[in-house]
């Protein structure tokens, strides 16, 4: 069962890399967007880098919906989906395996440029620590949330933007935890404060309901 | 008789917020419930027809 | 109970009780709206202005209310697969958008004398918003869906989920709100409970209740003869496809 369950991680992590596309277009995405925010507000670094650490989490957040539509997409269209309903590994641990995969994917590139994003956003040096740890920490809640959505939309043709109304309002305390650790540190708390541990509290909770809920919406789609 | 209207309708100065927020809410609710009675009364003769039409089996 | 969970016999309780509830809500109203705007004596603090709590506070109730009821119907449809349940929770959804949407409406309105702008992000009315974009994304799923069945399941689990995350929306929009902003703004909130404001404040609480049960069964009516209309239909094309594949059968026998 075990290595099943990685089977899959593992297909789905080839999957992504031979196509390749994907990550690097969501990282340039991610870019794109904080790039745009100087041009939007003006290139006064102050105000930059006081909204920097929650831009950065906005635009990580409209990101992770990216490719969201495809997660389950491709496997229920060719089939192996259904292979997989009826494989011995439960449903609800596929759908643990695909969102993991998935956050390797797509979330971790974008952590590993947040910092680089962040310095150009004048955020100060002291902050990225705690930006990269709860970005760390978080986005595996905006992942699994994202899995439900992916798999309730998973039979619908343009399910794309409707899978974003359905997630975003999940997204809200993820964003709030997320950038108040960052806040918190750089008011003069430690690293362990009550936004990071509240965001990871968020990515547990996640991972408790998100494998439940999205293996019964895939049901239903296959049924 | 005509002051104390006046009196009522200006809301001690809050007029422009009391009745604006009244009337959002009349016409939510009366248009939610006159959205629900028309189409109930359409729903309701089209399976009054279906039923004159032939027996139902659901 | 299970009884009333056949469609036939919830339709003649319903009919039954629509009538009486919509007198209800007729006098309700009635009632709620004299002692709210004419009988009830202004706030010693905020003056006339008082009297959009009775349209706005009910409503926030009534927003949080719906959305329980539906994932409590949502979860009954899950587990027993009651088709009625599923009725109730599609007609709850546009009636509890109605009123999340006078709740943040009427609480903006209510905000202006109060704050000096329509919206200052309040907890409260911040918690609603997204209240409303979670009902908004139930009616849009379902909407997308065209398979009846798909459409009830896949929104049973999306309000489940939705309802469990409401706590934890509201805590964190909560604790958001106290880090960043100072105490000493007033949050839309009843003043003192004082019997001149409880008894028109529950009289409209009781209308809006009065409103939403003689509209949600009305609704769920509709989609009961609906579901009739569509399941007849489809026998009629079951049928015609049945005489159109055995007259082919019949005249490939025919020929010579």
């Amino acid at each position: 069962m075990r290595a099943l369950f990685l089977a899959i991680v593992q297909r789905d992590l080839l999957l992504a890399a031979r196509l390749g596309a994907g990550a690097g277009l969501g990282v340039f995405f991610f870019a794109m967007t904080v790039t745009l925010l100087p041009f939007g507000l003006g290139p006064d670094l102050p105000l930059l880098s006081r909204i920097g650490p929650g831009m950065i989490w906005i635009a990580a957040t409209l990101a992770s919906l990216l490719a969201l539509d495809r997660l389950f997409q491709a496997d229920y269209e060719d089939g192996s989906l259904d292979q997989l309903a009826i494989a011995p590994l439960p449903l609800e641990l596929v759908v643990l395996a695909k969102a993991i995969a998935h956050w390797i994917a797509t979330a971790v590139p974008l952590i590993l440029v947040s910092p680089l994003l962040a310095l150009f956003l004048n955020v100060p040096a002291s902050s990225m620590p705690m930006l990269v740890l709860s970005l760390l920490v978080g986005t595996p809640a905006l992942n699994l949330l994202g899995a439900v959505g992916a798999a309730l939309t998973v039979s619908l043709r343009r399910g794309g933007l409707l899978l974003a109304v359905l997630v975003l309002p999940l997204y809200v305390p993820v964003v709030i935890f997320g950038v108040n650790a960052v806040a918190a540190v750089e008011a003069g708390q430690g690293m362990l404060n009550p936004g990071l541990l509240l965001g990871m509290g968020m990515s547990l909770f996640a991972l408790g309901i998100a494998p439940l809920a999205g293996a019964a919406a895939l049901r239903l789609h296959l049924g | 008789m005509m002051g104390g209207l006046l009196h009522w309708l200006a809301m001690g100065g809050y007029w422009p917020f009391v009745w604006p927020a009244y009337a959002v809410a009349a016409i939510v609710l009366g248009g939610l419930a006159a959205e629900t009675v028309r189409r109930h009364r359409a729903a309701r003769i089209r399976a009054a027809a279906l039923e004159r039409a032939g027996p139902v089996n659901s | 109970m299970w009884s009333f969970a056949n469609p036939q016999r919830f339709l003649g309780l319903s009919r039954r009780l629509v009538p009486w509830l919509a007198s209800a809500t007729g006098l309700l109203f009635a009632a709620g709206l004299l002692d709210a705007l004419v009988l009830s004596p202004p706030d010693y603090q905020q003056g006339e202005s008082v009297r959009m709590m009775y349209v706005h506070v009910p409503a926030s109730w009534m927003a949080l209310f719906v959305y329980t009821l539906m994932a409590g119907a949502s979860l009954v449809f899950l587990v027993w697969r009651h088709a009625l349940a599923d009725v109730a929770a599609r007609a709850a959804a546009p009636l509890g958008a109605g009123f999340t949407a006078v709740s943040l409406a009427t609480g903006s309105l209510w905000g202006k004398p109060m704050w000096g702008t329509f919206w200052v992000w309040d907890a409260r009315l911040t918690s609603v918003l997204v209240l409303f974009f979670l009902y908004i994304g139930y009616i849009a799923l379902r909407g997308a869906i065209e398979d009846e069945t798909r459409a009830g399941r896949a929104g049973a689990v999306l309000a489940l989920v939705g309802f469990v995350n409401v706590p934890i929306i509201k805590f964190s929009v909560d604790w958001w709100n106290t880090l960043h902003q100072p105490a000493s703004v007033s949050r839309l909130d009843a003043p003192a409970i004082d019997a001149s404001i409880l008894t028109p404040l529950l009289l409209m609480a009781a209308a809006y209740m009065a409103l939403f049960a003689t509209l949600l069964l009305l609704r769920m009516e509709t989609e009961i003869y609906a579901r009739r209309v569509r399941a007849a239909a489809m026998r009629e094309v079951a049928a015609a496809q049945a005489r159109d594949e055995t007259g082919e059968a019949a005249g490939a026998a025919a020929r010579p």
